[in-house]
């Protein structure tokens, strides 16, 4: 066998190996990597930067836990950001399971910033129907959030003083790995005009960019790497400048593998004419 | 009777909807809410729907000796999550909030992060220039892999910006085709599911 024919034939276990030690070793050696921010997640935190004081915010968690890794770090460094600006955050999801997320991040956010709950943040928890949701909050808001996830009811949630549809409500953001960015353009953005952006993984982020490019979203934070580029902005570097250097070193390791294969592909192949 | 009913249903219910985004006014507000309200009514229903049926097919399955151990791991699965949910309340610290962030939290991540392993393998087992389209597929692959980490930074400070170019122009002049190919698709769809012409939701 020569030695093109066994590299052909290298077991899936010691690929699978060299995958694990790619992912692993970012996160037990600590060292950073350049990173330049590229134009959709600067235009998400410029648009938040640009946004006066006490403007209310929708930051919905539209996720499940099998997207966990890219888009907790995303929902973080967005939670934060808003937090720093002390815009008034509305915290919603419409995703079943993103409940104990969003949850877990309204906790830390109040912890971390001091935020008085109801006022300066409200937990609105989750919400079936994605397109009626949408809407209902484009009508009026006191229809939609009839109480907070606690059973605070609306008319006592300090937060929602003077605020009725989008015309209130500066920014939506949707968090998410599937398809629910797009329901908030197309209901919220192209129905009421109101400023869409996403935070979505980075199998997600190519589909959205058309409609990103055609402003329909203000901007886009992909994946890790939108999440690292914001921290960076923010300069409150989390998970996602941990897990970006784990996601760049398994990234080369996999473009070494495809050419490593190619290259014995076409040298057996010559070999063998 | 039993498929002209429906089809008058369809077929008005899908009229109001789309007259009313072009009449504005407070009477096609409130007709354009009240569709919300049933909107969500229908959506509380077919979720009922989907419990009963799920449960009968796993039930089916369990009595017929057809894959008995992974049925009445759905069925354990449905109904002790709901009966928790029910009796013992979902909030912070509660039995049905454990099992969801210690059980399916970690499986589910684990099942989506296994996909880098088997992807790398059958990456390197099939990703081959055999052709100029896959030669082309294969570079632009590099290009989005390598330009979009922070190794695209190390390499070149434009390897980035020619990824993003790459996502900005190619891929959304191919994304907007199959977009304005989907839309079109979905309209004369929903033109023949409200003209009758297409049946098949009926059966």
């Amino acid at each position: 066998m020569s030695i093109w024919e066994r590299l052909l034939k290298i077991p899936r276990a010691l690929i699978f190996l060299l995958i694990g030690i790619a992912v692993f070793f970012p996160l037990l050696f600590k060292f950073t990597l350049p990173l330049n921010i590229l134009k959709p997640v600067q235009d998400v935190y410029d648009f938040i930067e640009a946004l006066p004081e006490g403007t209310p915010v929708i930051l919905s968690f539209d996720y499940s836990p099998d997207v966990l890794p890219e888009c907790y770090p995303i929902s973080l460094v967005l939670a934060k950001h808003l937090a720093k600006k002390k815009l008034r955050i509305y915290i919603m999801t419409l995703y079943p399971a993103g409940t104990g997320f969003a949850l877990d991040v309204y906790n830390k956010i109040i912890k971390e910033y001091g935020l008085k709950e109801r006022e300066d943040i409200v937990f609105l928890g989750y919400f079936p129907s994605v397109a009626a949701t949408i809407l209902g909050i484009g009508e009026d808001i006191k229809n939609v959030f009839k109480s907070d996830y606690f059973g605070y009811p609306f008319d006592k949630i300090p937060a929602f003083n003077g605020v009725k549809n989008y015309s209130d409500i500066k920014l939506a953001i949707s968090i998410s790995g599937a398809a629910i960015p797009e329901s908030w353009m197309i209901y919220a953005n192209g129905r009421y005009g109101a400023n869409v952006a996403a935070g979505v993984t980075a199998v997600m982020a190519a589909q959205l960019y058309p409609y990103y490019r055609s402003k329909q979203f203000i901007g886009l934070i992909g994946g890790m790497r939108g999440a690292a580029e914001y921290e960076k902005l923010l300069k409150a570097y989390d998970l996602a400048t941990k897990g970006m250097n784990s996601i760049s070193l398994a990234n080369f390791v996999m473009v070494f593998l495809v050419i490593l294969g190619n290259i014995a592909f076409f040298m057996q192949r010559r070999t063998k004419k | 009777m039993k498929k002209q009913v429906p089809l008058f249903i369809v077929f008005f219910i899908g009229l109001l909807g789309f007259l009313q985004y072009f009449i504005t006014g407070p009477l096609s507000k409130s007709v354009y809410t009240l569709l919300l309200e049933w909107f969500q009514g229908v959506q509380g229903m077919a979720i009922i729907m989907a419990v009963i049926s799920l449960t009968r097919r796993h039930f089916t399955n369990v009595r017929k000796g057809k894959n008995v151990f992974y049925s009445l791991v759905t069925l354990i699965s449905l109904y002790g999550m709901m009966i928790l949910g029910i009796f013992f309340g979902i909030g912070k610290g509660s039995i049905f909030d454990k099992i969801y962030e210690f059980v399916m939290v970690p499986l589910n991540a684990t099942t989506f992060s296994l996909l880098s392993f088997y992807m790398a393998s059958a990456a390197y087992r099939a990703f081959r220039a055999r052709s100029v389209e896959s030669a082309l597929l294969l570079l632009s692959a590099f290009v989005l892999m390598i330009g979009l980490t922070s190794f695209g930074d190390v390499l070149s400070e434009s390897l980035p910006y020619f990824a993003q170019w790459v996502l900005d122009v190619p891929n959304l002049a191919a994304q907007r085709g199959i977009t304005l190919g989907i839309a079109l698709g979905i309209l004369a769809t929903s033109l023949k599911i409200m003209l009758g012409i297409e049946r098949s939701w009926l059966e």
